[in-house]
């Protein structure tokens, strides 16, 4: 009976991610037109166009491995998303949280570019493996200054439990990571400059360049699905930002946590979405020099400063 | 009818595939397309709706008319605020618009294209060119009617029409999709032997399957 409680609950919190998701997805766009200025489209285009690609009346496939790439996807998302605490206190948004869930999250990144590499493959289009490829090798770039974050936080409030490092974040503003360990947020906000794949880091999804890489074959349902996952992902990458940096959403009142939630996720999305409006694409090879270089020097000074001074 | 007789039905509906090497043409499927009719009237409605609030445009300039779709992309027209998004796949794309004339080695490209849409799939013809030839009307190298080659649901008159006019007529699409008559995807279905008549008559080199899924 309680495991059924839990996803009933689990339920409610997928959709509170999806919907704000994608409601950030409008956002964005909306900020992109504004900054091109023109009008954009409405807010609730993205949910339009959902719909619109699980309208089709035909969608072609080219094998299992295609129907299971975007499975592999979605359940990546689905997979980061239900091992953080959305809300700190909350029995409904607590989600399965758990000893040691932040490895776990950590590797549910990676997991779902890696099933989407499989199932992309198969759709035979040079362009996709083209940007799996790019992909792949600037996730890798990206996951070493945010997993030398993410051990500095770790040494710092000595748990790998997200509510216990959000519970040691409460009180005060002055508890957040960002104003105790402000060398790691900064090598982690870099990196989520790369995870959220906006400008000067868009290698995957460069329309121009390679027409948007790895989903190139996905028409249909498959596309709606990957789209689904995009904002429950974006919503779980930013929850775990604002868990880990940003003293997460806590307040007795869900609601207005759900509040202080919308809040600080927004704000941490428009960093990237502000430098992706205001500067040109890298080029595959510039994109990885440059999470190699800076935000890695970042993050290892941050984790020598928290270990020994 | 017996067992045999269907067989040779069957047999005779799969596509030959004959402008291919014979080695090749194993490797393409023989499939027609079929039709596929509307879902559930309410449902229907309600994704004909959504289709009409969200269209994709296959960001493949076909002819002079493809300057159009700039401007209309950008702060002057921003079709954006009318559901209207550039998609760089057939795959994804729902509207495919024809700009201007097309030449004989264009069509081959359009064909493709217009066959690997998935549907339902709406073409908006731009320029009196894709009408009745235009300007090009005797030329050697240009077809005169794009409606032989593929199903056209709207024409959008003018050499060249403005941005103004093609949202004007995205809007009238918009119209007939909602009120669901758009049904080229269907009509080519159910006329595929005339399109391909008229296709292999103009294309001569066709070293292509004869359908593109």
């Amino acid at each position: 009976m309680d495991i059924i409680i839990k996803i009933f609950y689990a339920v409610i919190s997928i959709t509170v991610a999806t919907v704000w998701g994608l409601t950030l997805g409008g956002i964005v766009r909306k900020t992109y037109a504004r900054v091109h200025k023109r009008i954009g489209p409405p807010l609730i285009q993205p949910f339009l166009d959902i719909i619109q690609t699980h309208s089709r009346r035909e969608t072609i496939t080219h094998g299992v491995m295609f129907y299971l790439g975007p499975v592999f996807r979605l359940a990546g998302g689905l997979g980061t998303y239900l091992f953080i605490p959305v809300i700190f206190g909350s029995v409904v948004f607590g989600n399965f949280s758990m000893a040691g869930d932040l490895l776990l999250v950590m590797y549910f990144i990676f997991f779902g570019q890696l099933g989407m590499a499989l199932g992309a493959g198969e759709g035979g289009h040079p362009y996709s493996p083209l940007g799996i490829a790019r992909g792949l090798s600037q996730m890798s770039a990206f996951e070493l200054p945010f997993s030398l974050a993410v051990i500095s936080i770790a040494i710092q409030y000595n748990s790998l439990n997200i509510t216990d490092i959000v519970a040691a974040q409460q009180g005060s503003i002055l508890n957040w990571t960002l104003f105790t360990n402000p060398l790691a947020v900064m090598a982690a906000m870099i990196s989520l400059l790369g995870m959220n794949m906006h400008s000067p880091f868009s290698l995957v999804l460069a329309p121009q360049e390679i027409p948007i890489g790895p989903p190139i074959e996905m028409s249909g349902s498959f596309l709606g699905i990957l789209q689904t996952n995009r904002a429950i992902f974006a919503s779980a990458k930013l929850v775990l930002f604002m868990n880990l940096f940003f003293g997460g959403a806590a307040h007795p009142n869900v609601l207005i946590a759900l509040i202080i939630l919308m809040i600080k996720t927004l704000g941490i999305y428009m960093f990237s979405v502000l430098i992706g409006a205001s500067f040109p694409r890298f080029r595959p090879e510039q994109s990885f020099r440059f999470f190699l270089k800076w935000p890695t020097l970042i993050g290892i000074i941050s984790v020598l400063f928290i270990a020994y001074f | 009818m017996e067992n045999k007789d269907i067989k040779d039905i069957e047999n005779a509906m799969k596509l030959a595939n004959d402008g291919l090497p014979e080695k090749e043409r194993a490797l393409f499927a023989d499939a027609r397309p079929s039709h596929i009719g509307p879902a559930n009237k309410y449902l229907e409605k309600f994704m004909n709706w959504a289709r009409s609030r969200s269209l994709w445009i296959l960001a493949f300039g076909t002819g002079c008319g493809a300057t159009e779709l700039r401007p209309l992309f950008t702060s002057r027209f921003d079709a954006s605020r009318y559901g209207i998004a550039p998609r760089p796949t057939p795959r994804q794309a729902s509207v495919f618009v024809i700009g201007g004339y097309a030449s004989i080695k264009t069509i081959k490209r359009i064909v493709r294209s217009y066959e690997q849409m998935q549907g339902p799939k709406y073409v908006v013809a731009l320029g009196s060119c894709t009408i009745n030839g235009g300007m090009y009307y005797d030329s050697y190298n240009t077809i005169n009617r794009i409606d032989y080659y593929i199903p056209v649901d709207i024409y959008i008159t003018g050499c060249m029409p403005r941005p103004e006019s093609l949202i004007a007529g995205f809007e009238k699409l918009k119209e007939n999709i909602r009120a669901g008559e758009c049904d080229g995807m269907n009509t080519y279905a159910d006329n595929f032997d005339w399109y391909k008549k008229n296709q292999k008559q103009i294309i001569k080199d066709w070293n292509m399957p004869d359908y593109n899924w």
